[in-house]
């Protein structure tokens, strides 16, 4: 009798289960994934996978049903495999016929290549990474219950192999209801998020491993600097044409951390002398593409779940939302709560603030033709020079978005930094770049670093790189003998001095109200008067809001045409159809942060005063410095 | 001595991935190999269990007798019930003889046909068929022999017999081969290749002849001749290509040297087929494809060294010199541990220098930029070329390559048991063809062979046919930025071209076909937007902005390559544009050296390059699409187009439209802008996808008309054009001004060029001269009109200034230079009272510049000096 979670520890029983049941009828591959689906969907079922974001692999067993929620940096050439082959035992002189899909290696016996049961199938393999710049908030509400204490599980799974399944069947129900109990206490995964000295009990360990093993060549790829994180080939059995670079995905599969695959980079030099003619790939090329398990395991997907956003403290799947009137009251409390806060960090600036809140949930929607729509970049100018002001408010940010990134635009960074990501055609993969980021990051570029001096040529092509994303949306990465667009989502803020050298949507210049004697004092104390719960009450505010539907009725459409038209009217120069552009994205963001799904003629008002108060102070704060000698 | 027994075909296909390939071809097929196997006594045991080490199978009779054993169960009789090739036999040592792919070692002479011609000449070995390689084995335990005897001889009741697994009659197979090769005609073939060719003769006989001539024992076949001639041989080239081209080799050498018995080759002639029509993109090829003839195209990212692949060794025995040969298999080379001779054991040293070796490459391809869907990375494929197809392609050549699809087990380790699930794929080419050669020497645009469907030409022309076809198209250009019709009219014109004129002969060279247009206006009119969008629209488009751009990074720079130390040279964005759109924004703001270079490419459509060792001259045959902003931020119109963008006239001339992208103040037009951008704002999914379906076609449309669709002038057009220019010529002529020059004459002909290309019409008609006069008059409305008087002065763009205003100048000096003459004999004046003097003298009003102007102008004459705040005279 199979227990609840044979499903999670040994998933490959299932497949073979199903397998042998189907008598080679090719349906059983559905049936399998359908299985899975049911499995996963059963009452919170999904909860209870291990997730490779958060266990150290060696804590997780081989062959064990896994989920990692990571972003696709790499997609690799397709390869055959054996979907079935047949087996020779040579004890028992019998043959078997077994199935190979979801594994790495061939198991029991010699394969027989010459059997006619033989099945090749596809499959593609995907370089998956963690998702670039997540918050350390994010990553630790997103634990699962089934974080495996390592009290428990890891004796037994450290020694234990896949046919020794009957040991397993009694302790694993023990360990999770252990997990389940322990999580039972904490009440919600915010407390997590608040006691985290468990969590690096079970990081550093991993760490330490991870460099002792690591022959320190081996890049994984990360497109941001400093990240850590297990890096992850995901091989994609069905369907893998609708996933893209880039995309945010859950990926539900079996883990292969066989050494066996292992052994292939230790044993590379002696396959190069005995095969010089079958050997294809160079030296990188192998490093990259079999890189030892126990650094980047191979995750066989079963089923993969899309992300809209990476918010743990929503529903994964698209929070449909059509702004009834219970959430949208409820959103406008939050956004009154979260102005307050904002206005604080931004030293008692409400209008900046306000517009703070409309650049958080931006969002670009939909692309006509090469034009991007959506999209809200600010530029808050007047931030003090070289000040420690701009990295405590990244903090603030990043305390409220579930990735950002904050890139320093000193001299240095620019012009030494990747920012594009680069085809490396000796290695046979795209090196990663610091602009190959997932949807809906937040890009925070700290202009106030920039001092005087020159940019070399790759500091001219990332600051053309960086324009491009902002007027376009779309990085063009380098494939050395062609450029190819990618199309992005990302929110850039850009804190500058004067105005930003970069283009950008819109730029409010910061007017400090409050003038605290100790800056960072008073900046820690507006952050430490948040508690966790405000914060993710934010966090929740922020991201339904920009998932919300949006709809202008064809009255509002005539309202605003008569608007724009009489402005023209007195004053053709103040505005222009760029102007009407930013003004359209303004109301919309205006009316969505309200949790008004369309646009009223109020919201249309609102959006024209906030253009007219910033464009005044704009003005002011040109005057102010055309006086300056 | 012998473990176990296994019988195996000899004469049986030698790829590895047949056997292992497991789809349903691969069962039919090795179910049909045991019976052939019973039938051609290819039958003998070996001393493997590892099927992934065996010995050489396909050794000579002689060094495997120890190993032979016949196959007791094997009815010699059979034999017999079998003519064609496999009948012919004289024991089991000459088992090779029966296949046709080993047709040309020294056993075909078994063939029964001798022919001096064919024994006199040597055969190659065909390693991209990969007959070196040997067929998989068959286990004789696990097959029912009867089982598949009585199949097998069921299918030989047919009375054909086919090579196993597969249904090619050898014999039909040449005969239906040679028929073609002797009757195969093409009357409307257009490749480049039958030039020179009598296309209502047989085409292939008249290549053989060729052959003859020029001694390349190479035939290339078009499948698609084929395919026309015979659709079920082409079937069965494409699926069995390994059995089938050896037995085209076989057909055409037997009816070469039946034509020229005494020409002498090189080696027999190989057949290469290509493009098969099976032609797809990287991305498609599945299991299925495994073993067949496939035709993809591709970029070459990388080539590997020469790989000398050893194809037989050489051994003597250091005993008694007795000489023995090995095949080698899969790289590997079964050192016989006994001389037969003298039988000492490990007596065997291998000769290098006797041994033979073919060469060998490993070529990475990438699919092509265009084939890919937008958000995937490029898939790369392993390509390997084999004897003379190696180094045929080099790094970023594109290619279109036939050649036959391979899939190989991977083995995690050789002393291990354990097999890597995963199947290593790669491509034995056959053919290779290079798709961007034409681009490099040829002058036509028939590189870019972009094939439709009939179905897709048919909806183009009738597009085609609708009258209001221009506005269309120019209407679904850039849908999201709102009016300036004239410039989306002008940017399609320019998408699709003037005619390409050759007037070498007359000695004025290349006549410029492509349309260059400048944008300019006021920052925040979507200038780079449409550049964009037509960035995003063309196939070989490449955007830059005058900002970043150098002049090397627009022509071309020298490099040293940091692997081989060779100089080489790296071409930038308006060579990579060539029959492109090179977009250029930010023109303004270009150094004036990298502008420099765009004089050259603008009118001679080159660029010479002189450094570093170099000297070459590249074709740049790009349209440039410009945008420039006004140098004082807003357009000032008070100010001619050279003033506004203070750019070089001699660069402003090179335009054959300037638009001015201002924004037009009229409450009619703002009324309809701000519905188009709030309908922008909340337009439904459909619509969006409906103008997707619009930019596909209209890209096309634009393709098919750039290749095939060449207007000429007709009388009629050619005399509208004159007169439009006479009386361009004439409008200026009365007020003592230029309005034309012959430059303009030539824009005109270009857009009426385009214009009718729009139209898919091969004659430039009198509408099309209409169109293009009134779009280069409204082009020159914009730009140049002269602010003051208000008239058109086409001396603005082509000397800088118009011809008021050089009138004026003239007129301050002399004002200038009469009051200094009325002040008498001072030497020196102070500069700002002069000013304020001819301010007050002058009626009109005089700026600071009119005077700094005219007092340059008196020092040009020579008449006076400006040192710092005095002006003294001389």
């Amino acid at each position: 009798m199979p227990t609840v979670h044979d499903w999670i520890n040994n998933p490959l029983a299932v497949v073979d289960g199903l397998f042998a049941q189907s008598n080679s009828s090719p349906d059983w591959e559905k049936k399998v994934v359908e299985y899975f689906k049911e499995k996963l969907k059963l009452n919170d079922a999904h909860t209870w996978v291990p997730s490779l974001n958060d266990v150290p692999l060696y804590y997780l067993k081989p062959n064990s049903l896994v989920k990692f929620r990571c972003m696709v940096q790499d997609m690799f050439d397709p390869e055959f495999f054996m979907g079935v082959y047949e087996t020779n035992d040579l004890t028992s002189n019998s043959k078997q016929v077994k199935c190979g899909k979801y594994r790495d290696i061939t198991v029991g016996g010699q394969v027989d290549f010459n059997s006619r049961n033989t099945v090749t199938s596809e499959r593609q393999t995907f370089y998956c990474v963690p998702i670039p710049g997540e918050s350390q908030w994010n990553s630790y509400a997103g634990t699962s219950q089934a974080r495996v204490v390592p009290s428990t599980s890891y004796v037994p799974n450290r020694h234990k192999r896949s046919y020794e399944e009957d040991d397993e069947m009694d302790t694993q129900p023990q360990q999770m209801k252990d997990v389940s109990q322990a999580c039972d206490g904490n009440v919600t995964p915010l407390t997590i998020l608040w006691c985290p000295p468990k969590r690096q009990e079970t990081e550093a360990p991993s760490h330490d491993s991870s460099s002792a093993h690591c022959t320190s060549s081996l890049d994984l790829n990360f497109p941001l600097p400093g990240e850590k994180g297990p890096a992850c080939l995901v091989k994609v059995y069905e369907d893998w044409d609708s996933f893209k670079l880039n995309d945010m995905l859950e990926v539900f599969g079996i883990l292969s951390a066989d050494p066996a695959l292992r052994v292939i980079a230790d044993e590379r030099e002696a396959s190069l002398l005995l095969d010089p003619t079958e050997v294809t790939e160079t030296v990188e090329e192998q490093r990259v593409h079999s890189p030892p398990a126990s650094l980047v395991p191979r995750l066989h997907m079963l089923y993969a779940q899309p992300l809209v956003h990476n918010n743990p403290l929503l529903p994964s799947s698209a929070p449909e939302n059509d702004g009834d009137r219970k959430t949208s009251s409820l959103l406008r409390i939050f956004r009154a709560e979260l102005h307050t806060y904002l206005t604080h960090v931004l030293m008692g600036d409400s209008l900046a603030a306000e517009y703070l809140i409309l650049h958080l949930i931006s969002n670009v929607y939909s692309r006509r033709d090469v034009l991007p729509l959506g999209k809200f970049t600010l530029n808050l100018s007047g931030c003090p020079h070289s000040s420690p002001y701009t990295e405590h408010l990244y903090k603030a940010i990043q305390q409220l978005v579930p990735s950002s990134y904050r890139l320093c635009m000193s001299l240095h960074n620019m012009n030494n930094q990747r920012m594009v990501p680069r085809k490396d055609y000796t290695a046979n993969r795209l090196v990663s770049g610091t602009l190959q980021l997932a949807n809906n990051t937040s890009l925070f570029l700290d202009e106030t670093q920039l001092e005087q001096g020159q940019l070399d040529a790759t500091g001219v092509r990332n600051i053309t790189a960086l324009g491009n994303l902002i007027s376009w949306q779309k990085v063009d990465y380098d494939f050395n003998y062609h450029q190819m667009e990618f199309p992005c989502n990302i929110n850039v803020l850009i804190t500058s001095e004067g105005r930003s050298l970069l283009p950008s949507d819109s730029q409010v210049h910061l007017r400090p109200t409050l003038n605290p004697p100790n800056l960072e004092e008073y900046l820690s104390a507006v952050q430490v008067a948040q508690i966790p719960s405000q914060l993710n009450k934010y966090r929740i505010y922020l991201s339904v809001a920009r998932a919300l539907n949006y709809t202008i009725s064809d009255e509002i459409t005539k309202a605003v045409e008569e608007d724009f038209v009489e402005m023209r009217k007195d004053d053709p120069q103040s505005m222009s159809a760029e102007d009407l552009h930013r003004l359209l994205v303004v109301a919309r963001l205006l009316s969505l942060s309200h949790g008004q799904n369309t646009l009223s003629r109020d919201g249309w008002m609102k959006a024209k005063q906030l253009e007219a108060l910033r464009i005044s102070r704009t003005q002011q704060q040109k005057s102010v410095s055309g006086n300056e000698p | 001595m012998v473990r176990k027994r296994t019988v195996r075909c000899r004469s049986s296909s030698p790829h590895p991935g047949a056997g292992a390939s497991p789809r349903s071809f691969a069962q039919k097929r090795s179910a049909g190999k045991i019976a052939a196997c019973e039938r051609c006594l290819c039958v003998f045991a070996a001393a493997s269990e590892d099927p992934l080490s065996p010995p050489s199978q396909r050794s000579r009779a002689h060094d495997t007798s120890t190993e032979l054993q016949p196959m007791p169960t094997s009815p010699a009789m059979d034999v017999s019930l079998f003519s064609s090739p496999m009948a012919p036999r004289s024991g089991a040592s000459e088992i090779d003889a029966s296949s046709p792919l080993m047709y040309g070692t020294p056993s075909s002479r078994v063939e029964g046909t001798p022919r001096s011609g064919i024994r006199g000449t040597p055969a190659r070995q065909r390693a991209d068929l990969g007959s070196v390689r040997k067929a998989p084995q068959v286990d004789m335990h696990s097959e029912p022999v009867s089982e598949n005897a009585v199949a097998g001889s069921e299918q030989g009741a047919g009375q054909r017999l086919v090579i196993w697994g597969t249904d090619v009659n050898v014999g039909t197979c040449k005969e239906k081969f040679q028929r073609f090769l002797q009757q195969f005609t093409d009357p409307n073939s257009r490749e480049e290749e039958n030039a020179g060719l009598d296309l209502n003769e047989p085409l292939y006989m008249q290549k053989l002849d060729e052959i003859s001539v020029v001694g390349e024992p190479v035939l290339n076949v078009n499948c698609s001749h084929i395919q026309t001639f015979d659709a079920d041989l082409y079937r069965q080239l494409i699926c069995y290509p390994q059995e089938v081209i050896p037995t085209f080799d076989m057909a055409i050498n037997e009816l070469f040297f039946d034509r020229f018995p005494d020409s002498i080759l090189e080696h027999q002639i190989q057949v290469r087929p290509y493009s098969a029509l099976k032609t797809r993109n990287m991305r498609a090829l599945n299991p299925e494809d495994i073993d067949q003839l496939i035709t993809i195209s591709g970029m070459v990212i990388r080539t590997s060294q020469l790989i000398p692949e050893m194809q037989e060794a050489f051994f003597r025995c250091q005993v008694c010199a007795f000489n023995t040969r090995v095949e080698v298999d899969r790289g590997r080379i079964a050192e016989p541990a006994v001389c037969r001779n003298c039988n000492t054991t490990h007596s065997m040293a291998l000769v290098h220098n006797r041994s033979a070796f073919s060469d060998k490459q490993m070529i990475k391809l990438q699919e092509s930029p265009e084939d890919m869907p937008a958000g995937q990375t490029p898939h790369t494929t392993v390509v390997y070329a084999h004897n003379d197809l190696v180094d045929k392609v080099q790094p970023g050549d594109r290619v279109n390559i036939t050649g036959i699809y391979r899939a190989a087990p991977m083995r995690l380790n050789p002393r291990q048991s354990q097999v890597k699930s995963v199947y290593k794929t790669h491509i034995d080419v056959i053919h290779f063809r290079k798709t961007d050669e034409k681009r490099l020497h040829g002058l036509d645009e028939d590189g870019e062979q972009k094939l439709f469907t009939k179905e897709r030409v048919a909806m183009l022309k009738e597009l085609a046919a609708k009258p209001d076809v221009y506005d269309r198209l120019s209407s679904a250009l850039a849908p999201s930025i709102y009016e300036h019709e004239d410039i989306k009219k002008g940017i399609l014109l320019q998408l699709f071209g003037g005619t390409r004129k050759d007037f070498t002969q007359t000695g004025r060279g290349n006549f410029r076909a492509e349309i260059n247009i400048l944008l300019c206006g006021d920052p925040g009119t979507s200038k780079s937007q449409l550049l964009q969008y037509v960035y995003n629209l063309v196939p070989r488009g490449q955007y830059t902005s005058g900002k970043g751009s150098s002049a090397v990074g627009l022509t071309a720079y020298v490099m040293k390559d940091p692997e081989t130390r060779q100089l080489v040279l790296q071409t930038g964005a308006l060579v990579l544009s060539d029959n492109g759109i090179c977009c250029i924004d930010e023109f303004d703001k270009m150094s004036d050296s990298t502008r420099s270079v765009l004089h050259e490419v603008m009118e001679q459509q080159t660029l010479s390059i002189a450094k570093a060792g170099i000297i070459c001259q590249l074709n740049a045959r790009t349209s440039v699409l410009a945008a420039a902003n006004p140098v004082e931020s807003q357009w000032n119109p008070k100010k001619t187009t050279i003033e506004n963008i203070q750019l070089p006239h001699t660069l402003l001339s090179r335009f054959d439209l300037i638009f001015l992208m201002l924004d037009p103040q009229d409450e009619a037009y703002d009324r309809r802008l701000a519905h188009h951008l709030v309908a922008l704002y909340y337009q439904s999914e459909e619509q969006i996808e409906e103008e997707h379906l619009d930019m596909a076609v209209l890209k096309d449309y634009i393709a098919f008309a750039r290749t095939s669709v060449h207007p000429r002038l007709s009388e009629e057009a050619s005399q509208a054009l004159v007169e439009a220019y006479v009386d361009m010529r004439k409008i200026g002529s009365g007020r003592g001004m230029v309005s034309a020059y012959p430059r303009q004459l030539e824009s005109l002909i270009r857009l009426a060029e385009a214009h009718a290309k729009v139209r898919f019409s091969s004659k430039v008609e009198s509408i099309d001269v209409e169109e293009a006069k009134r779009l280069h008059r409204e082009a020159l409305k914009q730009s140049a009109t002269d602010p003051r008087t208000g008239f058109v002065d086409i001396s603005i763009l082509t000397t800088g200034m118009s011809a008021t205003a050089r009138k004026r100048k003239e007129e301050v000096a002399q004002a200038l230079k009469k009051l200094i003459q009325s002040k008498g004999k001072t030497p020196a004046m102070k500069y700002q009272q002069l000013f304020d003097d001819l301010r007050g003298q002058s009626e009109a009003a005089i700026t600071k510049e009119m005077f700094e102007e005219a007092l340059r102008a008196l020092a040009d004459e020579d008449y006076l000096t400006v040192t710092g705040k005095t002006v003294r005279l001389l």
